[in-house]
């Protein structure tokens, strides 16, 4: 089952396209990262999929072929808006009865157990609470719904490392108890190591890149070599750095190719790091043309 | 999050993240496992931390910590009980000390031979990596058995 599934999505303010032919199928049991740079149309892909955003062009749907927004995908789906969105007034039991009476599935029992063992005083008002305790709050109320795709904007962008660290562990037993899946957008791209096993690149509006990431890393390549030596045509050269004695490559070797990197080049894998910046880079290049990039 | 450390059936092991190693993070959990097999700290019949635990404990994904567990019990190391979790199975190939001293006795001499040739240790350590890293990569590629690490053959599942 695919838990999003796009076709030519688009997504237009005006004139602008925030997000264009954009088509993908991720299956279920992953943690999606939608990567990009800000503005590439992370937020505009996580608002259509949980149906804040209707589409311009193209179809969007959610947990096998349900419409974005229909009653049945909110049902299933929990989002967690940038910035935490609470009322800073209320408190957390405040927070739970509300949100309790705004759905129609809400476990209070295990919100109000989350909020104790997280050390939340349930009756501090939610703007007198620490950033990452505030965090641990929207995530407990997206959980209690029991949501099967968790949907998260920029999740741990203004948290500090240990209560990022905290929140993602959080999330991550969420997906290891209860077998949801996660999607979530992130412009930093060393946190998603070890978090993320699919890949959404985003830049322009555009999907530059998309896979299971153990594919994705398996399939390129780090190549050193002398600037002379011939290139294997099943080679597609993502990033190419050299100098007149010496080339160092990031390469996507051909589905098709049996046989191994050639004598004279040292290959090394690549990480989801290197990889992600080299595809972001090939994108702002003029002389790459896009056809070639689009996968 | 509350984990009981007190816990009976708790794992006699726990793992640790070493992010700047560059080593992937489900190869390093393997590595821990075999690490502790080899110096004694796991035996026959101990439970593997679960994955829920190492979950919140490092943050990591939960398919990452099953893909480790996947490739120990592909081993003969560990065996899954449904419902239970993951238990040590067997143990690691021990190679005694007579054969330790004699690969010692046949690496001394090549040593020698690469001194002789005017390599510094750095080179020896660069030259030994390479071919090292050379061997492993043949020897995963020919072998079709062997784990989805189609990297070299680019035919990635």
């Amino acid at each position: 089952m695919n838990v999003v599934e796009t076709r030519d999505l688009t997504k237009r303010y005006g004139k602008v396209a925030a997000l264009q032919d954009c088509s993908l199928a991720i299956p279920e049991g992953h943690l999606v990262a939608v990567v990009g740079p800000n503005g590439a149309g992370k937020s505009t892909l996580l608002n259509l999929v949980v149906g804040l955003a209707a589409p311009t062009a193209g179809e969007v749907s959610v947990l096998g072929g349900v419409p974005a927004g229909s009653a049945a995908a909110l049902d299933a789906i929990a989002f967690v808006a940038q910035d935490m969105p609470l009322y800073r007034s209320l408190s957390a039991v405040d927070m739970i009865h509300l949100t309790r009476n705004l759905n129609r599935h809400f476990d209070t029992e295990y919100a109000r157990r989350r909020i104790d063992d997280l050390g939340i005083a349930p009756k501090r008002r939610a703007g007198k609470l620490s950033g990452g305790q505030r965090a641990q709050l929207a995530l407990t109320l997206a959980l209690a719904r029991h949501p099967r795709l968790l949907v998260l904007d920029e999740p741990t962008a203004a948290l500090d490392p240990l209560a990022r660290h905290d929140f993602m562990a959080a999330v991550m037993t969420a997906m290891a108890e209860d077998g949801i899946s996660v999607l979530l957008s992130s412009h930093v791209l060393a946190e998603l190591e070890r978090v993320a096993d699919y890949l959404v690149l985003i830049s322009h509006g555009q999907v530059r890149l998309d896979g299971v990431v153990e594919d994705l890393i398996g399939r390129h390549l780090l190549l050193t070599g002398p600037s002379l030596q011939a290139r294997d045509p099943d080679w597609r050269i993502i990033q190419d750095i050299s100098t007149s004695a010496q080339s160092h490559l990031l390469v996507e070797i051909a589905e098709s190719s049996t046989h191994g990197v050639a004598p004279g080049w040292e290959g090394r894998p690549v990480s989801l790091e290197q990889l992600a910046m080299a595809y972001l880079r090939e994108t702002t290049s003029p002389q790459t043309s896009l056809a070639g990039v689009a996968r | 999050m509350g984990i009981d450390k007190q816990g009976i059936d708790r794992s006699p092991i726990v793992f640790t993240l070493d992010p700047a190693s560059g080593v992937p993070t489900y190869l390093q959990l393997v590595h821990q496992v075999e690490h502790a097999l080899r110096l004694g700290y796991l035996k026959q019949g101990d439970q593997l931390p679960k994955v829920r635990e190492v979950v919140a404990d490092l943050a990591i994904n939960p398919n990452t910590v099953l893909k480790a567990y996947r490739d120990l019990e592909s081993k003969g190391l560990t065996a899954g009980r449904p419902g239970q979790g993951t238990f040590i199975e067997g143990a690691l190939d021990q190679i005694d000390l007579a054969g330790v001293a004699g690969l010692r006795k046949s690496l001394l001499g090549w040593l020698t031979q690469a001194e002789d040739s005017g390599l510094d240790s750095d080179g020896i350590v660069a030259l030994f990596s390479s071919t090292l890293r050379d061997f492993t990569e043949r020897r995963t590629t020919g072998d079709a058995g062997g784990k989805a690490r189609a990297r070299r053959a680019g035919g990635a599942a």
